[in-house]
């Protein structure tokens, strides 16, 4: 067994068996489908809107290509600095050269998960840089050097009690645990450090390609000022983000914020065109965008599930995913969890090493259903099963049902499998509870019932 | 090959075989057979030129000025924003004075400009303006931000701003208190009305930010318990003349 399915597995068992915890997330996600499902519903058609989302995110994941050739062009014109980086390792060299070439200390940052995906914190402080998450949940995770849990809620698994300790221990604050405080705690660190930041380090929710601009979706007003207060910003975003049209975010800045939050928009929506611009106030003297592929073009290359990379990365797939509510984000070990983190991170890392993810899925279909760019995700899963059967075909679970093929295919057998099958429970009850226990992964958890001792067919000839 | 053709060369090479339009399941036809090379020409058409017409799935909003105005005003209150409409300048300023002594104001940022230079003059306090640059620890220190917009959106409660109509990047955020100083007719129908504004008054030559604010600052990350004040403003006021 791999050791990623190992992790998976003790994870797992171990979050599943911690009910505390697992009410305490479905308390935090029913929320938030009572806020989304009013959000929704104030929509005139959600459905419809669904639909054009994704035939433009089709339009725009089709002809890729184009879109980034004119986005990139724009940008340029307007005195922007555009890098390609085909995987993390390039990522990280043009991003550490920026802050090199800049003899940058201290660096800002507004969530990005592309950042997350190449690792940057970890080589930007082995680099000896200063870095600091400024949105708050990516802030109190950063502290615990822990792994954002949630792609949109970061720090979802806290409760405040838990960061009121971790905010006496690492900031030495005296604040109540009230939700109040703890953010104004947050509030007054952050204050001086964009003050003092020579970088300002920004992802990107959207890309258009039209005027050549990266849109920033977020609530908290952080990467407003990120993008406002040091000298020079950076911005890390996937090739897969762009857009054709400026008004293609009428639709897809309220539908981000529905989907993800249930707000009816996000509080800061701010699309950036480029560095200050003479007769400007302020605004940084040089902008950076790296344009980051890292195996997305291997994923655009499967037709099949080319769909995926439509992903707004809105999180709504995680908060209704049944596995994810009980298993919590962090057991996936991958940067995009939930519904969406199975289905891609085969492709990004490797299908025979992430397999077990897709499997651990109930097919309930919640996931597509919720996804407002109507990614086939649950389909998807069943695709990624399928490809890494036909790859390495399971040899156990082949033989099992050849022997049962022979079987089902007998009537001499079947008769006497149906007469005598039932003697064979009480050998199981020799090795339950161990290794050997052929049906362990259901008994560990479960009770197995006894086998009747009578067919039905039998029963019903011989009925009084 | 540098890396921005090896990425354009990889997206083309994979682009030859066409996805599936969403909503239908791929035809066995269009997946790739092994050993077959996918024609180039099997590619969708063409992007078309029509924008997506979301104007008819998003929330409704109504044709008339008082709807529009009533629909933002119910917006701004439900983010827990401070909206005001004032029949005159004359009332506005008082307003703005009230303000400026309830919360005591000791120092305004702002930007030089029609509305927000008078609204300056009415508070008589030291302004920090941000016109040819400013410092930013003394933005820091001032008590509130005064700025200009270029549209209130009546479909979200948005005020919709960019780095040339707001005095910059910073003004909207840093204070603790953002005031707008709007005029009725910025009032905009809704998001594809807001879009279109921004395209007929400033392209191609864009502002460097264009922003829609939609409430003050807010953060639900500590038990998804809703925090005003995040990082930006935790007051946001709108008053329109
Ligand atoms: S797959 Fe869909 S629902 Fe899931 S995060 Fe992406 S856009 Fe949202």
């Amino acid at each position: 067994m791999s050791t990623n399915v190992a992790q998976f597995q003790e994870a797992a068992a171990r979050v599943t068996a911690d009910t505390r915890q697992r009410q305490f997330i479905r308390t935090a996600l029913g929320n938030y489908e009572i806020a989304r499902d009013k959000r929704k519903a104030a929509f005139q058609s959600w459905e419809s809107a669904r639909q054009a989302a994704a035939l433009t995110k089709w339009e725009a994941v089709n002809h890729l290509d184009t879109h980034l050739e004119e986005l990139v062009a724009k940008l340029e014109a307007r005195g922007t600095k555009v890098h390609w980086a085909s995987n993390g390792t390039q990522a990280r060299e043009i991003i550490l050269g920026i802050f090199a070439a800049k003899q940058a200390k201290s660096i800002i940052k507004s969530k990005a998960m592309t950042s997350e995906e190449i690792h940057l914190n970890e080589a930007l402080e082995k680099a000896g840089f200063e870095v600091v998450e400024s949105d708050l949940g990516e802030f109190i995770v950063q502290l615990r050097g822990e792994a954002p849990y949630h792609i949109v809620f970061p720090s979802m698994h806290l409760t405040r009690g838990q960061i009121r300790e971790l905010f006496a221990q690492e900031l030495g604050s005296t604040s109540s645990d009230s939700p109040e405080e703890l953010t104004m705690v947050a509030r007054r660190v952050m204050r001086h450090k964009y003050i003092t930041a020579d970088i300002g380090f920004t992802g990107g929710n959207f890309a258009i390609a039209e005027t050549g601009m990266i849109s920033i979706t977020e609530n908290e007003g952080n990467a407003r000022l990120t993008a406002a207060l040091p000298k020079t910003m950076v911005t890390l975003i996937g090739i897969e983000k762009v857009l054709p049209k400026l008004e293609d975010l009428a639709l897809f800045l309220p539908m981000l914020a529905t989907a993800g939050a249930g707000q009816p928009l996000t509080c800061y929506n701010t699309m950036y065109g480029g560095p200050r611009q003479p007769g400007e106030a302020d605004g940084p003297e040089e902008w950076h965008v790296v344009l980051l592929d890292n195996l997305r073009t291997e994923l655009l290359a499967d037709a099949e599930q080319r769909d995926a990379l439509h992903c707004i990365r809105c999180g709504a797939c995680l908060n209704v995913c049944p596995i994810f509510r009980n298993v919590g984000g962090h057991t996936y070990g991958t940067t995009y969890s939930g519904p969406v983190g199975s289905v891609i991170t085969p492709h990004l890392r490797g299908l025979q090493d992430w397999k077990h993810l897709s499997n651990a899925s109930s097919l309930c279909g919640a996931c597509t259903e919720a996804c407002p760019v109507k990614i086939d995700l649950h389909h998807h899963l069943l695709h990624n099963r399928r490809n890494a059967a036909t790859e390495k075909p399971a040899f156990l679970e082949r033989m099992g049902y050849k022997v049962f093929g022979i079987i089902a295919n007998d009537p001499l057998f079947w008769s006497l499998a149906k007469k005598f099958g039932w003697l064979t429970q009480p050998l199981q009850k020799l090795v339950l509870g161990t290794a050997l226990d052929p049906a362990r992964a259901w008994t560990k958890t479960r009770d197995l019932p006894p086998l009747p001792q009578q067919s039905f067919k039998d029963w019903w000839k011989h009925r009084p | 090959m540098n890396e921005r053709e090896k990425i354009l060369t990889r997206i083309r090479e994979a682009l030859k075989v066409p996805a599936p339009r969403p909503g239908t399941h791929a035809p066995a036809s269009h997946l790739p057979v092994p050993g077959v090379p996918s024609l180039p020409s099997l590619r969708v058409p063409p992007p078309t030129a029509a924008p997506v017409e979301a104007r008819r799935w998003l929330p409704k909003v109504g044709p008339s000025f008082p709807e529009q105005l009533a629909l933002f005003a119910q917006n701004a209150a439900d983010l827990k924003a401070h909206f005001q409409v004032f029949a005159d300048w004359t009332e506005l300023s008082a307003a703005l004075v009230q303000l400026r002594d309830t919360e005591n104001w000791q120092r305004v940022a702002s930007h030089q400009s029609e509305l927000s230079s008078q609204a300056c003059a009415a508070l008589q306090r030291p302004v920090c303006w941000t016109d040819q640059g400013y410092d930013v620890l003394a933005m820091e220190s001032c008590d509130v931000g005064v700025t200009e917009c270029d549209a209130l959106i009546a479909q979200t409660g948005s005020v919709l701003v960019t780095s040339r109509s707001a005095g910059g990047r910073a003004l909207s955020v840093l204070p603790p208190h953002h005031v707008v100083i709007a005029r009725r007719e910025q009032l905009v129908a809704d998001l594809p009305a807001a879009f279109a504004l921004l395209k007929q008054k400033y392209a191609p030559e864009f502002p460097s930010m264009m922003g829609f604010i939609t409430g003050p600052s807010r953060t639900g990350d500590i038990e998804r318990i809703l925090v005003l004040g995040a990082h930006g403003p935790k007051k946001l006021t709108i008053f329109c003349v």
